[in-house]
């Protein structure tokens, strides 16, 4: 198995090649519906997340909705 | 706030609701989310506070605790207007970002803009923040901007087309009050957009002075989050808003320099 190192919130990870951003969210345990995802500072429409595959070097923000003013 | 408790006096005009980019609100009180002990607590406060829509911040989620509650568990997404902010941006750029990612977070284009410059103060910094509104008008937002009480740059920034001038009355969080009266009511005279006071609320006399000016609407965190009860505080600031809607619309007696008794001078024993 080819592994790749990625970059997600500021922290390294080590994860299989080749995974759709799907599968990478499924493997975070997070909810895709909850999340938004910007992936080397570019927008990761939600409608793309099956098509999109993770490469190593790619640097993620994955957030969502927290209590604000 | 629904509209019957606007129109508790019989034969009295009902007040046109708070349209902001097309959005229809019956209360014109904006609370946010921030600083409260719980999400069920902040849930209790909104729904004491009779407000449709909240302030929200877009953040990292954390990954080594993908089970750690979340705000939308406890407030629905489709029952309330989040308006995300860019809290924490510092240059156009950054807030620009934050909020693309808060568009496809949550699939609308009703944003908050604040870009600040000194977290000692966490004033507005004014130059930035019209530029970041251009910006992000351009791309489609509707822009709710939180801006210093200049009435010079709150009409630049109804002229790049923000739907909603949120002037502060005070620095964020301080509950200081409106300090600039003067300013806030030049601001609303010129504008043609809502003119929202944001931050700066410490008390409910705060809010109802903010709407006896004649503004829109009011936008509050730390002065309900803070309260010793925040629940009662959000129901205080619910009647508050109010109250200082109906002195507005109601129209204000004139101030004296001397006393005028109430009573008939005429028929004195």
């Amino acid at each position: 198995m080819v592994m790749a190192q990625i970059t997600v919130n500021g922290e390294s990870h080590e994860v299989q090649a080749g995974l759709t951003l799907t599968q990478l969210l499924e493997a975070l345990a997070l909810n895709p519906k909850k999340v938004a995802v910007e992936r080397n500072l570019e927008i990761a429409p939600r409608s793309l997340y099956d098509t999109i595959h993770i490469e190593a070097g790619d640097r993620l923000e994955i957030v969502h909705f927290v209590g604000g003013g | 706030m629904d509209a019957s408790d606007v129109e508790t006096v019989q034969g009295l005009p009902v007040d046109e609701p708070l349209v902001v980019a097309g959005r229809t609100l019956q209360s014109r009180l904006i609370i946010g989310t921030g600083k409260y002990q719980s999400y069920a607590q902040n849930a209790r406060a909104l729904e004491a506070s009779g407000a449709e829509m909240i302030t929200v911040a877009v953040r990292r989620v954390n990954l080594s605790d993908p089970n750690q509650e979340r705000l939308v568990d406890h407030i629905d997404p489709e029952k309330y207007i989040f308006l995300p902010n860019t809290a924490g941006c510092f240059t156009g750029e950054d807030a620009v970002r934050t909020l693309r990612l808060a568009r496809e977070a949550g699939g609308w284009t009703l944003v908050k803009l604040e870009v600040l410059s000194d977290p000692k103060h966490l004033y507005p910094d004014m130059e930035e923040t019209l530029r970041a509104a251009d910006m992000l008008i351009k791309e489609g937002f509707d822009v709710m901007v939180y801006c210093s009480d200049d009435p010079v740059y709150a009409r630049k920034l109804e002229d790049v087309g923000c739907c909603a001038i949120m002037p502060l009355g005070a620095p964020i969080g301080s509950g200081l009050g409106i300090q600039n009266p003067v300013n806030i009511r030049l601001i609303k005279e010129a504008a043609k957009v809502p003119v929202i006071v944001d931050a700066g609320v410490g008390t409910a006399s705060d809010a109802s002075i903010a709407m006896e000016l004649g503004c829109d609407g009011v936008l509050m965190n730390t002065a309900i989050a803070e309260a010793k009860d925040p629940i009662r505080m959000a129901s205080a600031m619910k009647h508050a808003v109010i109250a200082g809607r109906e002195a507005y619309l109601a129209g204000r007696m004139p101030k004296k320099r001397y006393a005028d008794p109430s009573s008939p001078l005429a028929g004195l024993i």
